[in-house]
């Protein structure tokens, strides 16, 4: 299971996410990014209640870390210990800005 | 004719097993399958979700891959007993032979702009279990994964 909020304010987009970000829920933040990431210049992920993610999760966050790179900016925020661990096993945490 | 090999022969008793159709909508029936065993060990949390990572990456990739375009099963069996203090997973399937581990490892000191979109799961199971062993063996392909929990 994966609830996504979406906040807009401006050219700012925040993504809170909460419960598990896996290869079964992963294509669901997919599809919303896919949508909402036009004229977007600061994209925040809020993972405060983010539980789990797997490498489904996180070839979503590589790409649109990689679209961000050509229109603006993006930062991850409140990461779980659980989850940094695994940001720092792939190298993620080198890529990805975390706050 | 008797045959000493341990599919053969069946499981040991403390072996909890999971039988199951290789499809991806099965993926949160494996892992309420392993949670729950490893919680009856008190696995600690880090350990969990790590395992629960690296057997979402084996079985998707069963799923994915072992018997397309058709069907099949795969077999999870999960032992906490055998070494006191870790859990050790075995993935069973009859699909097309696949080592995993034969596979080259990602570059995961390269930038975003470099970095490939793939090649991330099995590198993330290695990388994180203690011991990882593949042996193809009466038609199966045989995945072995060991953790400290």
């Amino acid at each position: 299971m994966l609830k996504i909020e979406q906040k807009a304010n401006g050219s700012e987009l925040v993504f809170a996410l909460e419960g598990r970000l896996d290869t079964t829920t992963a294509p669901q933040l997919e599809n919303e990014l896919k949508k909402s990431l036009s004229g977007v210049e600061s994209l925040i992920f809020e993972f405060e209640a983010l539980e789990y993610i797997s490498s489904a999760g996180l070839r979503v966050l590589l790409s649109s870390q990689k679209q961000m790179n050509k229109q603006g900016e993006m930062v991850i925020r409140n990461v779980r210990p659980e989850i940094m661990e695994i940001f720092d096993v792939t190298g993620f945490s080198d890529i990805l800005t975390i706050e | 004719m008797t045959f000493s090999g341990r599919i053969s022969c069946g499981k040991e008793e403390h072996v909890k097993e999971l039988k199951i159709g290789a499809r991806i909508d099965n993926l949160d029936q494996v892992i309420a399958f392993v949670d729950e065993n490893l919680e009856a060990a008190d696995c600690s949390m880090k350990a969990q979700m790590q395992i629960d990572v690296a057997v979402e990456e084996i079985f998707v990739n069963i799923a994915q891959y072992a018997y397309t375009p058709k069907e099949g099963e795969a077999v999870i069996q999960l032992d906490t007993e055998t070494v006191p203090g870790a859990a050790i997973i075995t993935f069973i399937d009859s699909g097309i032979p696949f080592n995993p581990l034969a596979v080259e490892e990602p570059d995961v000191t390269l930038s975003a702009k470099d970095r490939k979109v793939g090649g991330l799961g099995i590198f993330m199971v290695r990388r994180s279990m203690d011991d990882v062993q593949y042996e193809y063996a009466d038609n199966k392909n045989i995945l072995t994964i060991k953790k400290n929990i």
